[in-house]
């Protein structure tokens, strides 16, 4: 299980979680699971979210790997101006 | 609408256009002549892209009507290399990197030439305030005045 | 995507050659959006609202139609219905339907046989107007009784019971405020505004479109993302995305605002109906009326700090209006605002706003500024409050690789600590100030951009290299590129050639946007000449009737390499090239990838002015911008892009702004009235590249555009303050609302 850290608006979505834990081993499964298992997560993640593994932020590529240690925090969605 | 026929000499060619009465100097040139050198960024004589000289004096194009043309003598940017090789200017631009973008880049050479024509030897304060009336939004300035300062000084020494 | 390190030793990177491009635009050869034609092309027009915000009863024609030259009239009649999301949004802002929004926004559009009589035709389109209740500020946006831009707007992140101007809403953190805030020796809190400023490119938008009833069409434009372009017109003119081929023309400036479209669709839909090319070009004041400025803010800012100098909780409220249309940069400016430094409790909210405006765009750091502005100044009243040194106590709390940020995750390697050693040592930050005189310091941060790229490059006959990249040049990128192919292939700067490719050439990219190009097309280019080179090795190993592992590339010649070591003669790229039609055919490598490897750039400005106290005008008297470029590939360009995001910056904080009457209506559209930094009011720009690699790049690049414009706003107004004695919450810092601010202080 890989522990995916929320930002605190997505909060109230989970009940009041501030971590929550999915299965995954790409971007793509844990935002895939994300939806699946919580639900209430699925119009912030539908609307677009930008994810950060080990530090590094991810845009959009879904296929990058995931580890159970990594360190994962869902971030609002980016662009690049 | 009856249009005016326009005889003048732009960069030593003589050259002749119909033109409405309207149209600016600006708008010939580009339109009517096909020297796209001179651009328009604004059409209010603010940011100087669409500077000639016009008698040897430096106009904003797009303040000058096409009909006023009638005589003169124009010179643009597409005259400033002579014979396949850059004024001192254009070469000094290159070098210190003093365009990103390029589009101020005619307006700005045609002013500076301007002034160094008069003043071959401007004090950075005087190329500012010659200059100031040619917007770049890209590079600050800095190595605009630089190239300007570095031609300027490799012209005095060729004179 | 990790690689296998940054490379060290270079050849070419680093050196300063002349661009490409650059013959072409010293000599007025280049050609910009506005320099292309074509045979029987018409001229179009654009009738705009003069109303902030009215309904549309009825468009009468048909006088505008009857005049000679005129070919024809489009309305938002002629675009597809049943659009959604930001397909709906851009489609409503290039051409208004039921209401206009803003005023300058787009009604209906002419084409005709010359521009003058495109113009004269706008005046005798009818336009029957209901005129409705406006708001143009953030603040007034969000009170109770401000007339509703849009009903159903907001998104599912906004809480029960906003204004429904309130479209997007964010929290975020960590920590424990009250906790930290009991901790600070100092906390103080202040509320910030910052206007809208434009993106200001001296170039204003211009294309020339050519579509068929067939549906199949060209479009020329100057834009920095043709297949952005590309991706918008045909979905707001319901087109197939390949029938259409975007071709850009050289850019003239363009900072986030030619990222998306204002006339390219309404180009497409005149030729569509008149059947010939039609060329659309703005004028300055449509520009500043009808094109994306940034956001406008208001902001509530507390921080607090102990004696020593360590910022113990900062919390953030931030409210921007993006215009008529939700994307106001909120999300950014939360991220970021605090992003500098490492901070235990930290809570930011975000308002995203709709108003009576132009559809924002993306500005150089979109979002970033504003709240640098607020925090930057708050930390500094800090310092001031406490007595400490403002680059003393920055370093104390500036972030390193494996900070957590203040957005969440652990920074990777950052050189936010290096710029500001850089700055202590500069004699800059020790020259003696004299009366009236201030000195600033600030920093800041862009997170940078990967985004969808691809690139080939192709062998000549000669052995010279052709790269195509999908990355507009707006600043000398080529330059950049042509240096990392040299590099690669190890051969002269001045046999390679770069050529921007158009959408029919290319797969697809993303636009020169986020700091993003030299990074991610420069990486392409890269990976795409690797893959050219193993071919080349092979091209060799046949030929020697040896294996290609035991073939290497170096020096832009393949070469025998272990048992077989100087067992033959180099074989140079010409040499290998010469032979490609008979040992296989044309050599050429490509690459295409979506890099995520991208480094953020950390900046530190120190700025000196001198305050006029009969005046209030603002003289910036040195100016310094040390920033981490991870490597700088062609410095004289990245020095390029440090001057001119701090004079962008310059311009936002003491002259820019978007002024709005009582009516709603633009009072300063033009460049006499917004007023961007000239020659004359600036100094020399100093710049220090600080390189910390960014492991993500195989040369370390980290983009370097957007973090410049960040820190000015902040630095300056510190320095103000360092001048006056009196903190000003409010940009930009006019002669007038310095004065005032004096005079109120004695
Ligand atoms: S176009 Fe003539 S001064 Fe701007
Ligand atoms: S180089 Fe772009 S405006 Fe001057």
């Amino acid at each position: 299980m890989v522990q995916v850290h929320l930002w605190s608006g997505l909060r109230p979505l989970v009940d009041g979680r501030e971590v929550v834990e999915v299965e995954g081993e790409t971007v793509g499964q844990l935002l895939d699971n994300l939806v699946k298992d919580y639900p209430g997560l699925k119009p912030a993640i539908d609307k677009g979210v930008s994810i950060s593994v080990d530090g590094q932020i991810i845009p959009k590529s879904r296929g990058v790997k995931v580890k159970d240690s990594s360190e994962v925090f869902l971030l609002q969605r980016l662009y690049a101006g | 609408m009856s249009k005016i026929h326009v005889t003048t000499k732009v960069n030593g060619d003589e050259v002749e256009y119909l033109c409405e009465p309207r149209e600016t100097l600006l708008d010939c040139l580009r339109d009517h002549l096909d020297l796209t050198g001179a651009k328009e960024g604004c059409g209010t004589g603010d940011c100087g892209a669409c500077s000639v000289t016009m008698d040897g004096r430096l106009v904003c194009s797009c303040l000058v009507l096409g009909a006023e043309a009638q005589g003169k003598e124009i010179a643009t940017i597409e005259g400033m290399a002579e014979d396949g090789a850059l004024h001192p200017l254009q070469r000094k631009f290159i070098e210190h990197a003093a365009l990103q973008c390029g589009i101020c880049t005619p307006g700005i050479l045609v002013a500076a030439k301007s002034l160094l024509e008069k003043n071959p030897d401007p004090t950075e304060t005087e190329m500012r305030y010659w200059l100031a009336g040619n917007l770049c939004r890209c590079t600050g300035y800095d190595k605009i005045i630089r190239a300007v300062m570095d031609a300027a000084a490799e012209m005095r020494e060729a004179s | 995507m990790a690689l296998d390190g940054p490379k060290q030793d270079f050849k070419y990177i680093g050196t300063r050659p002349e661009r490409p491009d650059g013959w072409d635009k010293v000599t007025g050869k280049a050609r910009f959006g506005a320099d292309f034609s074509m045979p029987g092309m018409l001229h179009g027009a654009i009738l705009r609202s003069p109303h902030a915000h009215a309904k549309i009863i009825k468009i009468d024609a048909t006088k505008a139609l009857a005049l000679k030259g005129v070919k024809a009239v489009v309305t938002r009649a002629d675009f597809p219905e049943g659009l959604e999301g930001e397909d709906w949004n851009i489609q409503e802002n290039v051409m208004a339907g039921e209401k206009a929004l803003y005023d300058g926004h787009a009604v209906a559009a002419v084409a005709a046989t010359s521009q003058l009589i495109a113009r004269d035709a706008l005046k005798l389109i009818e336009v029957e107007y209901e005129v409705l209740p406006h708001v143009t500020d953030v603040d007034k946006a969000m009170a109770e009784d401000a007339p509703v831009i849009r009903e159903g707007a907001a998104d599912y992140s906004v809480p029960e019971g906003m204004h429904p101007n309130v479209v997007r809403y964010m929290e975020s953190g960590r920590g424990d405020l009250e906790k930290g805030f009991a901790e600070a020796d100092l906390v103080i809190e202040e509320s910030f505004t910052t206007e809208a400023a434009h993106q200001g490119y001296i170039e204003p938008h211009a294309c020339v479109a050519n579509l068929g009833a067939d549906g199949k069409g060209d479009l020329w434009c100057c834009t920095q993302g043709h297949w952005f372009v590309r991706q918008m017109c045909t979905a707001v003119l319901g087109l197939e995305a390949t029938q259409l081929r975007v071709t850009p023309s050289e850019i003239g400036g363009g900072f986030g605002g030619k990222t998306t479209v204002f006339i390219d669709p309404v180009a497409l839909a005149l030729s569509r109906k008149a059947g010939r090319p039609v060329k659309l070009v703005m004028s300055r004041s449509e520009v500043l009326r009808a094109t994306g400025p940034t956001a406008s803010a208001s902001m509530d800012i507390k921080m607090g700090m102990t004696k020593e100098g360590k910022i113990t909780a900062a919390s953030g409220t931030f409210r921007m209006q993006g215009g008529a249309f939700p994307g106001a940069p909120v999300d950014v400016t939360t991220m970021l605002a605090f992003a500098n430094y490492d901070i235990e409790h930290v809570h930011h909210v975000g308002y995203d706003v709709m108003t009576n405006r132009p559809k924002q765009a993306a500005y150089r750091a979109p979002g970033a500024p504003m709240g640098a502005f607020a925090t930057e100044s708050v930390l500094d009243e800090l310092c001031r409050g406490l007595g400490l040194d403002p680059i003393e106590t920055r370093l104390k709390n500036a972030v390193k690789e494996g900070t957590p940020a203040t957005f969440g995750p652990k920074f990777p390697p950052v050189g936010l600590i290096e710029t500001l050693e850089e700055a202590r040592a500069h004699p800059n930050y020790s020259v003696k100030l004299g009366p009236n005189q201030g000195r600033g310091v600030a920093s800041g941060y862009w997170m940078n951009w990967g985004g969808e790229t691809s690139a080939s490059v192709a062998i000549g006959d000669d052995g010279s290299v052709q790269v195509s990249i999908g990355t507009v040049d707006i600043g000398g990128s080529r330059a950049s590129m042509a240096l990392m192919a040299a590099e690669a292939f190890g051969i002269p700067y001045e046999n390679v050639r770069v050529s921007i490719a158009d959408t029919g050439s290319l797969g697809i990219n993303e636009p020169t946007h986020g700091s993003r190009a030299t990074f991610a097309s420069g990486l392409a280019i890269i990976e795409a000449s690797r893959e050219a080179t193993r071919k080349l090795c092979q091209r060799a190993a046949d030929k020697w009737g040896i294996d290609a592992d035991a073939v290497t590339w170096e020096d832009g010649c393949a070469k025998p390499s272990g048992p077989n070591a100087g067992e033959f003669d180099p074989l140079t790229i010409a040499e290998i090239a010469a032979e490609m039609g008979s040992t296989g055919g044309p050599i050429s490598g490509h690459h295409e990838s979506t890099p995520d490897g991208f480094g953020g750039s950390f900046g530190t400005h120190v700025v000196d002015v001198e305050v006029d106290p009969e005046t209030g005008r603002t003289t910036i008297l040195r100016y310094l911008v040390v920033q981490d470029a991870g490597k700088a590939i062609h410095p004289a360009y990245v020095e390029g892009q440090f001057q001119g995001g701090a004079v962008q910056g310059i311009g936002w904080t003491l002259n820019e702004e978007y002024i709005y009457g009582e009516d709603g209506r633009l009072q300063n559209p033009i460049f006499l009235d917004y007023r961007v930094p000239v020659a004359s009011d600036l100094p020399m720009i100093d710049t220090v590249i600080v390189e910390v690699p960014n492991p993500g790049h195989p040369y370390g690049v980290r983009g370097v555009g957007e973090t410049g414009i960040t820190p000015p706003l902040p630095a300056i107004a510190n320095a103000v303050r360092d001048a006056i004695g009196v903190r000003m919450k409010k940009l930009p810092l006019t002669p007038p609302r310095v004065l005032a601010a004096i005079k109120a202080r004695d």
